[in-house]
């Protein structure tokens, strides 16, 4: 780990993106060292959930060079979809992840996560009886399962009440430094504390 | 070079085993949400015998068993049709075609995935069909039988492939139609061959090759059709 | 050599080209080719067949530029696969008007199912139109790209699949040119038929490379815009 530590994990360099004729992301350079927690600002449609998809490879840049230092089961995402079968229950979706990426003793490992996330009891009840709330909990089970190196989390404290989202921030401090992270927010007052790097958007322009 | 081109995730996962499991895993999910939703089987079989029912009236008397024959075709074709525009239904609707290709799986696996829980459907499908073909109209035989088995694993494996081309394009369900019909000509010609020609071999067999190439090529090209 | 085959990579060139050898191939169809057993309806044979021999290598062209683009992921390829299915489509459509015409004036109808040239000519044509509806109602971008790439790829598979199929279903009538043996053809119908299928080459060409021309001008235009906007 020690040679990877000194190199940067993310590498962006003249990142545009364009879809048709709309320009959301115009000539980005940044990098993100391993370890680090990058926090990504900015208004609604600034372009950020953008970049967080370019860098989870969901799509590609129109132009520019975006280097992610990880393989894909190294890699967990949360964006605006929970990413979970709705006539499915939490257990099945877990277990289908925990299948897909090859987690070791799966089965207490979602317990644990289930348990953590205030979940257990729900485990059997199919997604599409849930609230928001519970959604995006059982959403950051399935992006926290595999324990990914990198984590990107598009506004990750979404829909969660006050118990989640201090949850959340235990969350992720424990796994500060540990983890890299690329998280974005519009209300960055909450985890200020725990970034390492920043880039706040105006719009379509990163400073 | 982009993100998804550094990241092949194919690391250690254990072969062809791996694969497989992989496979059987996801399908098993398509199995799962269908048994708990039934969407899709009880819509096909009840389309595939609405439309026997419209043949009766559409062949008039003295229509050989062999027009019948011809027209089970034409009914089969639509009701996988049918089936076909729903089968990245669950995908499409939660956004998780987001969440297989970021999974570490091997793109293919979803394609195949999606060949074997369609086909369950049709073959579920075509046994109500065939049952009700023979008392509604014709004896059903053996090669018929057997070109129906070959014609619905091409027709699967081209289906899933062009299923997921029309889950990007504007038209959905408009397009699944347009594109599968050209391609489904020679599966047409193969099955009604066998089930009305003599010489029942060489369309079994062409059925067999049509299978064979449309398959590898999908396989092969599959993960172009969901990624960037 | 590089110099004298230097217009062969340039619209104009090509053109110019075309047009000689179309006038040249017509003149020869007309009065250099002896009239066949057939009487003179066999003359739009000399049509007919370069045409659907030009379409084909269109689609097979067409088919090459997307396997480039999926393999080397070769910007511009998805362009150059494109027009070349464009052109495709058009000698299609133009095979399919000759074809009817032909069969018009030799079993008097329109259409007929036995031809297997018209049949497959008709699938083809229908499950390209489909490239155009597919291409036009996804977003511009790599996803574009790659769909339409791998929907060319199978274009050139279910041509031959196709042919087989037609063999399977129906009966034989259409005549046979060509036999293994070489054509059976007179010395003079050869060479007519080589220069109206040269003609016909070159006509493709001239519109690839002018379509492309356009095409490449509008997205210099684009970004153009793109900087001064």
């Amino acid at each position: 780990m020690a040679d990877t530590a000194s190199l940067p994990l993310v590498r962006a360099q003249g990142l545009s993106k364009r879809y048709g004729d709309k320009r959301v992301l115009s000539k980005l350079s940044f990098s993100l060292q391993s370890g680090g927690f990058l926090l990504v600002t900015g208004p609604n449609g600034a372009g950020k959930s953008t970049l967080l998809r370019l860098c989870a490879g969901l799509e590609g840049p129109t132009a520019g060079e975006l280097e992610v230092g990880v393989e894909r089961d190294e890699l967990g995402y949360l964006g605006h979809e929970p990413l979970l079968y709705r006539e499915l229950t939490a257990l099945e979706n877990l277990e289908l992840f925990a299948k897909l990426y090859r987690v070791p003793e799966r089965r207490d490992r979602i317990h644990e996560l289930l348990e953590r996330f205030g979940m257990w009891g729900e485990r059997d009840n199919r997604i599409s009886t849930y609230s928001r709330g519970m959604i995006q909990r059982v959403a950051l089970c399935r992006v926290l399962l595999h324990e990914p190196r990198l984590l990107i989390l598009d506004e990750p404290y979404t829909a969660l009440d006050a118990a989640g989202c201090e949850l959340l921030d235990a969350v992720l401090a424990e796994r500060r430094g540990n983890h890299t992270f690329l998280v974005s927010t519009h209300d960055p007052a909450r985890i200020e504390h725990l970034a390492s790097d920043r880039l706040a958007f105006a719009e379509g322009a990163a400073t | 070079m982009s993100a998804a081109a550094g990241m092949s995730g194919r690391r250690g996962r254990g072969g062809l085993v791996g694969y497989l499991g992989d496979v059987a895993t996801l399908a098993g999910k398509d199995l799962r949400i269908e048994w708990r939703a039934r969407d899709t089987f009880p819509a096909m079989a009840l389309f595939v015998l609405s439309t026997m029912t419209i043949f009766h009236f559409a062949l008039p008397s003295g229509s050989s068993d062999r027009a019948a024959q011809g027209m089970l075709w034409v009914a089969i074709l639509f009701t996988a049709l049918l089936g076909l525009t729903r089968t990245y239904a669950p995908e499409r609707e939660q956004g998780m075609f987001d969440g297989l290709l970021l999974s570490p799986v091997d793109r293919s696996a979803i394609w195949l995935a999606k060949v074997l829980a369609t086909l369950v459907f049709l073959a579920a499908v075509e046994v109500v069909a065939l049952l009700a073909f023979w008392l509604f109209f014709a004896h059903v035989g053996g090669a018929m039988i057997a070109a129906v088995v070959l014609a619905d694993i091409g027709l699967c494996a081209v289906g899933a492939l062009v299923a997921a081309m029309a889950t990007a394009s504007r038209s959905r369900e408009l397009i699944l139609p347009l594109l599968l019909l050209p391609l489904s000509v020679p599966v047409v010609v193969g099955a009604v061959g066998a089930s009305v020609d003599t010489g029942t071999g060489k369309y079994l067999a062409f059925l067999a090759l049509y299978d064979a190439i449309f398959s590898l090529i999908a396989w092969g090209t599959f993960e172009y059709v969901v990624a960037e | 050599m590089k110099k004298l085959l230097a217009p062969l990579d340039n619209a104009v060139g090509l053109a110019v080209l075309a047009t000689v050898l179309i006038a040249v191939g017509t003149a020869m169809t007309f009065f250099y080719a002896p009239v066949d057993v057939d009487g003179l309806n066999q003359k739009i044979f000399y049509f007919h067949v370069p045409i659907a021999l030009t379409a084909y290598a269109t689609f097979g062209w067409g088919a090459w530029k997307a396997l480039v683009h999926l393999w080397k992921k070769k910007p511009g390829a998805d362009l150059e696969s494109y027009v070349a299915i464009h052109q495709g489509t058009i000698f299609g459509a133009l095979t399919l008007i000759t074809g009817s015409i032909w069969a018009k004036l030799r079993w008097g109808h329109w259409w007929l199912w036995g031809e297997k040239e018209l049949v497959l000519f008709l699938i083809i044509f229908l499950f390209y139109c489909t490239y155009f509806m597919l291409r036009y109602s996804i977003e511009a971008g790599p996803r574009r790209a790659n769909i339409s790439a791998v929907y060319a790829l199978f274009g050139v598979i279910l041509i031959p699949i196709s042919f087989l199929a037609i063999r399977l279903a129906t009966n034989y009538i259409h005549p046979v040119a060509f036999t293994k043996q070489g054509p059976q053809m007179a010395g003079s119908q050869f060479a007519t038929f080589m220069v109206c299928l040269a003609a016909m080459w070159t006509l493709a060409g001239a519109l690839y490379r002018l379509e492309l021309l356009g095409k490449r001008l509008d997205l210099k235009i684009r970004e153009l815009r793109e900087l001064v906007l």
